[in-house]
């Protein structure tokens, strides 16, 4: 029934072999919980975690990418019910030419809606929307024993589920609040900043203007150009804003995928030199300021989802993503990690700066009010362990935090630092999994 | 379990008392000193030494007692060790005797005690951790093999005839377990300066535990399958595997 496979996240760095067990109907899939392994259980999706959240080593790990339908369609409402395979893509093409769009969007449109739910995901729109499991109003969780318990945002078990990595159980299907849209475009004023001083200002002047807001950052530069970067900001675009040949196919959604990256590529192509030279390329390319440019959906937000399989280009030995948020205030705190990342040269291909609004309900929910960095890193050089060792300390102590979804790394004595509520989250999720029969290898790094 | 830049939570060292294999635990954890590391060895000042000297740098550390002329009691060792606490992320083979070489090959018990301790308990202790780690669907097995294993050399070649059994062991686990995500390195060291060797006079390219440890660490976190300390023994060893016996047999190694 299943394969013993080798399983890896999207980073491709600790591959851990598990038997691995497509699953369709409920039953079946609380009949495999029920019958779960000494080594217990845990729900994938598109493996888009960066890390080993979507590992179980020696356990059994159940394929959900075949529960993806869409349930039921309230246009007028703007409400949709989802099983939790199903992928943002999806929901994206069948439902953006109904002017329906997902309330919160990642940098990939290919996650499922449970794992949307169990990382609390958040994108550009953090500021104004928050993350993901706000936008979700009720959810069918299939606990520890098999039963099926469903959700609401009232209760507690709810939201240790939003953020909760699927180790409260497995996320059966959601009832989402969608955005209601009058296209798939969005309308985007782009500009170039200096430095971190330059970015930070603007970003904290004119954020709340806008729906979409993220900057890239060269995270290369050195000196008196340290931070500097494109900042990209945005609304969804009315009918109205689009020039007149577009207005009629206003909410079509096709993207298509421009290349699939070939298993061919060495590790350490991806080094100081040639992430310098693309980095300087990408920043004299952008303009130096345009307003109202007119952007697809998917080129503004999934740039890199035009080429399949992407993580390959890092090679065989993987990258990892490295996330933090720390709070405002603790500006210094960013800049001295720019100036560590810098002075160590690792080349990191286009970090990514964005300002985080409130934060949500879920006990490990990552995002929180400040400032979130997130940095692509080859793995490889022998100096890269204690380089994020030092800049972790920098975080924790400016009492920042991690992202759950993109960590390959931390220590186990860093989660109850970084998450007040992890106590809470525990007792919770101890009543609906009181065996522990969810597990992943994140849960065993970390002491989940 | 072991993360994305090879920092590792558990470590079982089978020789708990070896030079090598200490240097290796300090070397692999030098980043954060935070593993849980079992020791199992004969108890004794040695062992307690070593426990010491870890605790000393932030490990935990956990004495077991190992005789590994006595099949239930690595059988034991490695069961309790597994049956407890984390997952163990790496398992260090790491005991051996050099024993005393002219006897070894003319007396039978003295090659047999060879035999049993170098090869028989090394092969055993292997099949008993490579069923547990694919059953925990991960981990790093490190085999302490050795260049004497490479070359049969007249100075010392009933050793060298343990370690050319327990290198092809492990060397043909790594094979077999690599789709169960379980991984080998064997290691393969030339003349080192430790408390076993103390007395002889030393090799050229000799070495000291330390060395032979940064050449494990390396090798772990690049996830090779094979290493030599130093690294340009392979080339040297490889070279001599070609001489004609004629000729090895009037080399001073």
């Amino acid at each position: 029934m299943g394969s013993r496979r080798a399983l890896a996240g999207w980073g491709g760095t600790s591959p851990t072999v598990a038997t691995v067990v497509p699953v369709a109907a409920d039953d079946a899939v609380g009949r495999l919980v029920a019958e779960a392994p000494e080594r217990g259980v845990l729900a994938r999706g598109l493996g888009r975690s960066y890390g080993d959240a979507a590992q179980n080593a020696g356990g059994v790990v159940l394929d959900v990418t075949s529960r993806d339908r869409i349930l039921r369609v309230d246009v007028e409402g703007a409400e949709v019910d989802v099983e939790a395979g199903a992928s943002l893509d999806q929901l994206m093409r069948l439902l953006l030419p109904l002017g329906l769009f997902v309330p919160v969007t990642p940098g990939t449109r290919y996650v499922t809606v449970g794992g949307a739910i169990a990382a609390d995901i958040h994108g550009k729109n953090h500021h104004v929307d928050g993350s993901f499991g706000q936008h979700v109003t009720s959810m069918d969780l299939l606990v520890g024993d098999g039963s099926i318990r469903r959700l609401t945002p009232h209760e507690p078990l709810f939201w240790a589920t939003v953020g909760g990595m699927g180790l409260t159980g497995l996320i059966l299907r959601a009832t989402l609040r969608m955005t209601r849209v009058e296209s798939a475009f969005c309308v985007v004023d782009t500009e170039r900043c200096g430095d971190l001083d330059d970015l930070l200002a603007r970003m904290a002047e004119g954020d709340d203007r806008y729906t979409y807001s993220v900057a890239w950052i060269d995270c290369l530069a050195r000196g008196s150009s340290l931070g500097r970067s494109v900042l990209t900001r945005g609304w969804s675009a009315r009918r109205d804003q689009l020039p007149a040949r577009m207005r009629s196919r206003a909410t079509e959604f096709r993207p298509h995928q421009l290349a699939v990256a070939p298993p061919v590529f060495p590790s350490g192509l991806l080094n100081r030199t040639t992430v310098t030279a693309f980095n300087e390329a990408w920043f004299r390319k952008a303009p130096r300021e345009r307003r109202g440019e007119v952007q697809g959906i998917a080129q503004f937000f999934h740039p890199l989802d035009g080429v399949g399989e992407w993580n390959r280009v890092y090679g065989p030995r993987g990258f990892l993503q490295y996330q933090f948020v720390v709070p405002f205030g603790a500006e210094p705190t960013l800049r001295r990690c720019l100036e560590m990342l810098a002075e160590s040269g690792q080349a990191s291909f286009l970090a990514v700066l964005k300002r985080f609004g409130a934060a949500g309900d879920g006990h490990l929910s990552f995002p929180s009010p400040g400032w979130t960095l997130a940095l692509d890193l080859p793995v490889g050089a022998a100096t890269l362990g204690g380089l994020l060792d030092r800049l972790d300390a920098e975080v924790l102590a400016a009492g920042g935090r991690f992202y759950l979804a993109k960590d390959s790394r931390l220590p186990a004595s860093a989660m109850a630092q970084m998450y007040p509520r992890l106590d809470e989250w525990r007792a919770v999720r101890a009543e609906a999994d009181p065996h522990g029969v969810f597990t992943s290898d994140l849960a065993r790094r970390l002491d989940l | 379990m072991k993360d994305a830049i090879g920092n590792v939570q558990r470590i079982l060292v089978l020789g708990g008392t070896s030079e090598i294999a200490l240097a290796t635990v300090k070397r692999i954890t030098d980043g954060r000193p935070d593993a849980d590391v079992t020791l199992a060895a004969r108890p004794g000042p040695r062992r307690g030494d070593a426990a010491s000297a870890l605790e000393g740098l932030g490990l935990t550390v956990t004495e077991v007692d190992l005789d590994v002329t006595d099949r239930s009691s690595y059988e034991r060792a490695i069961g309790a060790t597994f049956d407890a606490g984390r997952d163990v992320d790496i398992v260090l083979i790491a005991f051996g005797v050099l024993g005393e070489p002219e006897l070894a090959w003319q007396d039978l018990d003295a090659a047999l005690e060879m035999v049993q301790v170098n090869y028989a308990a090394a092969v055993g202790c292997g099949v008993l951790v490579a069923a547990r780690l694919r059953a925990q669907g991960h981990g790093t097995i490190v085999a302490f093999s050795s260049v004497a294993g490479e070359l049969a050399r007249r100075s010392n070649f009933v050793y060298g005839s343990t370690k050319a059994g327990m290198d092809a062991f492990f060397t043909g686990l790594g094979d077999a377990v690599a789709r169960d995500g379980v991984e080998v390195l064997v290691v393969r060291p030339g003349f080192v300066r430790t408390r076993m060797t103390a007395g002889l006079r030393a090799a050229p390219l000799s070495q000291t535990a330390d060395q032979v440890a940064a050449v494990v660490a390396e090798g772990l976190r690049t996830r090779r399958d094979r290493v030599w300390a130093p690294s340009t023994m392979r080339w040297v060893m490889s070279g001599l595997r070609h001489l004609p016996r004629a000729v090895v047999r009037r080399l001073p190694v």
